[in-house]
């Protein structure tokens, strides 16, 4: 039985939200791992704070791809769904933990006061900002190389613990690390700080070394652990992977050459990743779970995906305005009249009375009269419906 | 195809402990989320009508609440759409592709509502008063849609509807009637009234906190009053709505009806119970008042109630005390929010000024953490009264659970997380109104929250 065009769809979706996911969400989890490589407090001070400029406008908010990610996981293809959320128990939970222990940190971070606590908080933020790219990654490497049974009986600790999963979740890690030094190569620069310029460039290019050189071990592994996803790879999907390859070494390019373009840098970097995600796709084509789960078997009804497809609409039609709104916004100068905060507290600490017309107008003649009326036929109303009803009865 | 119904042999208590642990943490943030966009803009709907620059302090202040709050409502959220897999991927593999339409529409009102929450923070100083004003109204509007979205996937639960199956394998989904199944707009009105008197009643029984202590300017006075009044209105609409819906229960899952009123045996001329506990079919410290409970439900005393003498044992709710109990509790508290508010508006009503006696004043302190305990209450009533269904009548729960052995640890971890995560929300909202009443304007001016902007990064 082959995959219905509905079935493609769905899965071409899932594709793009996992790709919008590991862009929006893997750049704040790489800010995070930045923080914790910074060093000790002095030292790492100018690179956290610019760090912390650049999430705190996003806090948490990116999870919402994954929220997703999810959602049209479990309503497109539920067997799926069921059974990684089964097999990857441990590695999906810790994931969850980390996401948790993440979003904690980053609020403590701000309102702790001693700095032994905020470098606890902050510690405990990084640290999470590790564990969620890593275990995700294993979760997506056992999935590539169909080690997750279609009715798992409980944890499949073999799946997500063999030398593929680990390694991807290290490439998970590695990727997140590039991207965001990448994005905050061109943040410091915004704010004008040409040392953390220079800082996020060398590290962004260490970073891609690293994510290629994982990449390559990656694929190497697959050829044994996944043959079919590995054909494919080298097939179908080479077009994809070529593509990632020559963004990546652009970037490199650009990093090395000093040409911080603020729109070519960014959208390289995303090319690079997406790609990636686009490739594994299509290398797992017509499969959910490598040659034991096909996308028609694991497809959820007609009426499902015809559901799926109209809240991807809405999502275009209702979300990219707002967000380019937002944009704007963030774009625009601050008003010059405007009041501000301390405006505010002046106003409403000089005078307590408001400023414009009184705040209780004298009521007119004649309201009280309205009032009584309308008050005595509610009642009326009220009384006979009690009776009429008992009537009935 | 394979479809093996995997009936399995696992302890679910840990699994229902943590769902509903997760869930009763998250719906508190949840309320906020659903409401609080209303509070604040009527605040600043009265700042910019009268020019009252206390309200529009409040207005800005509470925005930066909400941020909070939304934000940490984002993890506990995540949390849960997680859960749904990790613990119950019995009922996600069968029926996901039925339950999944809610709970998309879902994730884009909250895409939306955190968008405009930034919007909003930003536009405070970018944006004229009233166009500011207006980039409010998509948050109150996705709120109030993305809260019926889930509660309808809830719903969907305990009215499953829109779904053939054939072989135990889900055929055709019409996503629509899975959306608007019979129980979807009794549980949704009840919800969201319950999240606009949650967030109202909390956030006046902190300014009513502030008047206690003699903070009696303006300021604390429309802090107090805006929310107050938004709780208030919504206090009678909530006891009316209650009344019908429990009508609802008794004729559509009359089990669990029976269950939040003691009903052993199907019978007219039903007792009413109030508080009890019932031990090997006997109910003690209990008082019956006789033939009521037949009355609230037909009107007559010779209405039949249906006992839960008329299922097996086996589909029977465990905990019927709970379920009384907390029904009770419910509704008892319904009722005092509902006296207070009247009591408000009586005074208003006679004496065109706010009634700020400690008489009133105490019990309204109190009002926000009784409404938050009448809602989780309410929750205990539909979820524990629903066992030992998953899908209403459909799916049990030990057929849904997941067969994992490690969820007693993952339910330690998250009790654990969620007491940390509770003292973020309460502490961060606590630490900035320490701020803001000790610091300088200029401290206030440069706060970061999260989605807001940056201080030094206006480009």
């Amino acid at each position: 039985m082959s995959p219905t065009p509905e079935d493609i769809a769905a899965a071409a979706i899932l594709v793009v939200v996992l790709a919008a996911y590991a862009l929006f969400g893997g750049a704040d989890f790489g800010g995070g791992i930045w923080d914790l490589l910074a060093g000790g407090p002095e030292r790492g001070a100018a690179a956290r704070e610019l760090i912390d400029e650049s999430i705190t406008p996003v806090w948490e908010g990116n999870h919402v791809w994954l929220v997703f990610v999810l959602v049209v996981l479990w309503t497109s293809f539920p067997p799926a769904f069921a059974a990684v959320m089964t097999a990857l128990f441990v590695p999906l939970s810790l994931s969850l933990l980390g996401i948790v222990l993440r979003g904690v940190g980053f609020a403590f971070r701000h309102t702790a006061q001693r700095l032994r606590m905020q470098q606890f908080t902050g510690a405990t933020f990084a640290a999470a900002s590790l564990i969620t790219p890593f275990f995700m990654g294993t979760v997506v490497g056992a999935v590539a190389t169909g080690q997750v049974p279609v009715h798992p009986a409980g944890n499949v600790l073999a799946a997500w613990t063999s030398p593929t999963a680990i390694l991807t979740g290290f490439l998970f890690v590695a990727a997140c690390a590039y991207l965001s030094a990448v994005f905050l190569v061109l943040e410091a620069r915004q704010r004008g700080h040409q040392d953390l310029v220079r800082y996020f460039s060398l590290r962004a290019t260490a970073a891609g070394v690293v994510t290629g050189a994982l990449a390559g071990g990656t694929f190497a592994e697959l050829s044994a652990s996944s043959p079919y996803v590995y054909a494919r790879l080298t097939g179908i999907a080479l077009p994809l992977v070529a593509v990632s390859i020559a963004a990546g070494i652009a970037v490199l390019g650009m990093l090395w050459l000093r040409w911080y373009h603020a729109l070519f840098l960014r959208v390289t970097a995303a090319i690079a990743v997406a790609t990636v995600v686009g490739g594994w796709g299509l290398a797992q084509y017509p499969y959910l779970v490598p040659t034991s789960l096909p996308l028609a078997a694991g497809s959820a009804p007609t009426g499902s995906l015809v559901g799926v497809f109209v809240v991807a609409g809405l999502a275009l039609l209702l979300v990219a305005p707002a967000f380019a709104l937002l944009y704007l916004l963030q774009q625009r100068r601050v008003l010059t009249e405007a009041d501000t905060d301390a405006d505010l507290r002046l106003a409403a600490q000089v005078d307590r009375a408001p400023r414009g017309r009184p705040a209780a107008a004298p009521a007119p003649a004649g309201t009280s009269i309205t009032r009584a009326l309308v008050l005595a036929v509610l009642a009326v109303r009220v009384i006979r419906d009690v009776f009429s009803r008992s009537r009935r009865r | 195809m394979v479809a093996v119904v995997h009936v399995l042999a696992v302890n679910p208590v840990p699994a229902r402990s943590q769902m509903g642990s997760s869930l009763g943490f998250h719906i508190i943030l949840a309320c906020f989320g659903v409401a609080f966009a209303a509070v604040t803009m009527t605040a600043e709907w009265i700042g910019i009508r009268r020019g009252d620059a206390a309200a529009l302090l409040l207005a800005r202040r509470w925005s930066k609440v909400m941020a909070v709050l939304v934000a940490v409502g984002a993890v506990s959220g995540t949390v849960l759409s997680y859960e749904m897999g990790l613990l119950w991927p019995g009922l996600m593999g069968r029926f996901g592709a039925a339950i999944g339409f809610p709970f998309s529409l879902e994730g884009i009102f909250f895409f939306l509502e955190a968008i405009f929450v930034g919007v909003y923070l930003y536009g405070w100083e970018r944006l004229p008063p009233w166009a500011h004003w207006w980039s409010g109204v998509p948050i109150v509007v996705s709120g109030v849609l993305g809260a019926m979205s889930v509660v309808a996937a809830n719903s969907w639960m305990n009215s499953p509807a829109g779904y053939t199956l054939s072989h135990g394998k889900l055929t055709s989904v019409n996503p629509v009637s899975v959306f608007f199944n019979a129980s979807t707009p009794y549980e949704t009105a009840h919800m969201v009234l319950a999240a606009y008197m949650v967030t109202g009643f909390l956030v006046a029984g902190v300014y009513a906190v502030g008047l206690l202590r003699g903070r009696r300017d303006r300021y604390h006075r429309l802090g107090f009053a805006i929310p107050f009044t938004i709780g208030g209105i919504c206090a009678p609409l909530q006891v009316m709505m209650g009344d019908i819906i429990a009508r609802f229960i008794a004729t559509n899952q009359p089990v669990k009806f029976a269950a939040m009123e003691y009903v052993t045996t199907t019978t007219r001329d039903a007792p009413e119970w109030v508080g009890g506990i019932f031990i090997n079919g006997k109910v003690y410290f209990g008082a019956a008042i006789p033939a009521f409970d037949s009355i609230l439900v037909g009107f007559s005393p010779h209405t039949k109630v249906i006992g839960w003498d008329s299922v097996p044992a086996s589909q029977r709710p465990p905990l019927v005390t709970l379920i009384h109990l907390s029904f009770d509790l419910m509704v008892g508290i319904g009722f005092f929010l509902l006296a207070l508010a009247a009591w408000q508006a009586w005074w208003w009503w006679f004496h065109r000024r706010l009634l700020l006696t400690p008489w009133f004043l105490v019990p309204s302190a109190v009002s926000g953490v009784a409404a938050v305990a009448a809602m989780e209450a309410g929750w205990v009533v539909t979820e524990v009264g629903r066992q030992p269904w998953i899908v209403y009548r459909v799916l049990l729960v030990s057929q849904a659970v997941t067969p994992s052995t490690g969820v007693p640890i993952t339910l330690g971890v998250i009790l654990v997380l969620y007491a940390i995560l509770t003292v973020v929300s309460i502490g961060v909202p606590m630490a900035m109104s320490r701020r803001w009443r000790r610091g300088t304007a200029a401290e206030e001016e440069s706060e970061q929250v999260p989605y807001g902007p940056s201080p030094a990064g206006a480009p």
